[in-house]
């Protein structure tokens, strides 16, 4: 009979390559951290610069703009909401593809394309929304639309990648119909979805499955 | 096949063909190239392993092109993910009680 460490030896290799094939292990914790840290850099700079400082969303702001400073202030917004996305999504893969090459993993894998899909579905949805509702004024759904697409599309995706993304999905939508109930704190909402649960559970699963 | 008295399958004692059905019993299919580079062999080596597992009832093969590339993808048949599920729980067993 062959030895025991034979068998140890060949449990390992099957409980390695059954992980390795299932799930997506090359998201990077620091990347949850640097999106939390952009986004909130974004609102920042939302609210300094377009909302004179206010981060409470009080009825009749626009009340008092004419329709062209109001279509200013649509175009100002969404070319920053755009450079949010990209310099967080472009940090993330990028620390994404490192976490891969150090650890001797696969980025696009079958289960990197089926993780993506399962993203891409209720994000795009959401994201097409929200553009609709943007521009028919109806700016109260625009927070929490991102918050509970982005939740959505995190629920779906946590089957192929760490568990801890399921969850962190759950809360997204969670604050997302908070921010329904309660309009006025929307900006805070989404710092707290984007930002605040970002930093946390990037610290999270860094600690958890990088060190 | 040869089992033998712990339960201990004879044909998964090659890593590669143990390594195809681990990836096999959690994934739907997996086509032959992503096989290829997750477990790190080369194409003929694989090729073969794969042949003596549809050959034994293990995997189904299933052809079918993407545009005009033919992609082969495999998956793991019933009696595949029951004699792989004896396999393991004998593995385990072992380590257990030793």
């Amino acid at each position: 009979m062959e030895n025991k460490s034979e068998y140890i030896e060949d449990l390992r290799v099957i409980k390695k390559v059954m992980e390795e094939s299932s799930r997506f292990l090359s998201l990077s914790g620091l990347s949850g951290l640097f999106a939390g840290l952009i986004a909130l850099a974004g609102a920042l700079i939302a609210v300094f610069a377009f909302f004179d400082g206010k981060f409470l969303l009080q009825g009749g702001y626009f009340a008092g703009k004419t329709a062209e400073s109001l279509l200013q202030l649509k175009i100002q917004l969404s070319v920053l909401s755009l450079l949010v996305l990209i310099l967080a999504l472009g940090v993330s893969l990028w620390l994404s593809y490192r976490k891969s090459v150090r650890k001797g993993l696969r980025m696009w894998t079958p289960v990197s394309k089926r993780l993506l899909v399962n993203l891409m579905v209720p994000l795009v949805t959401g994201g097409l929304l929200i553009i609709i509702f943007y521009f028919q004024f109806n700016w109260q759904l625009v927070i929490p639309s991102m918050l509970i697409f982005y939740g959505l599309a995190l629920v779906g995706a946590g089957k192929f990648t760490y568990n801890d993304v399921f969850y962190l999905g759950l809360i997204e939508i969670i604050t997302g119909i908070a921010s329904v109930i309660f309009p006025v704190y929307g900006i805070l909402f989404w710092c707290f979805g984007f930002g605040v649960l970002h930093i946390i559970y990037g610290l999270l699963l860094y600690r958890k499955y990088e060190r | 096949m040869k089992v033998d008295i712990s339960g201990l399958n004879k044909f998964f004692e090659s890593r590669i063909r143990l390594g195809v059905m681990s990836i096999l019993m959690v994934n739907d299919s997996y086509d032959f190239n992503s096989l290829k580079a997750a477990l790190g062999v080369t194409d003929g080596n694989l090729a073969s392993h794969l042949k003596s597992l549809e050959e034994n009832d293990l995997i189904r093969v299933n052809k079918k092109f993407i545009g005009k590339k033919p992609n082969t993808s495999y998956s793991a048949t019933e009696n595949g993910e029951k004699l792989f599920r004896v396999h393991l729980k004998a593995l385990e067993d072992i380590i257990r009680n030793k």
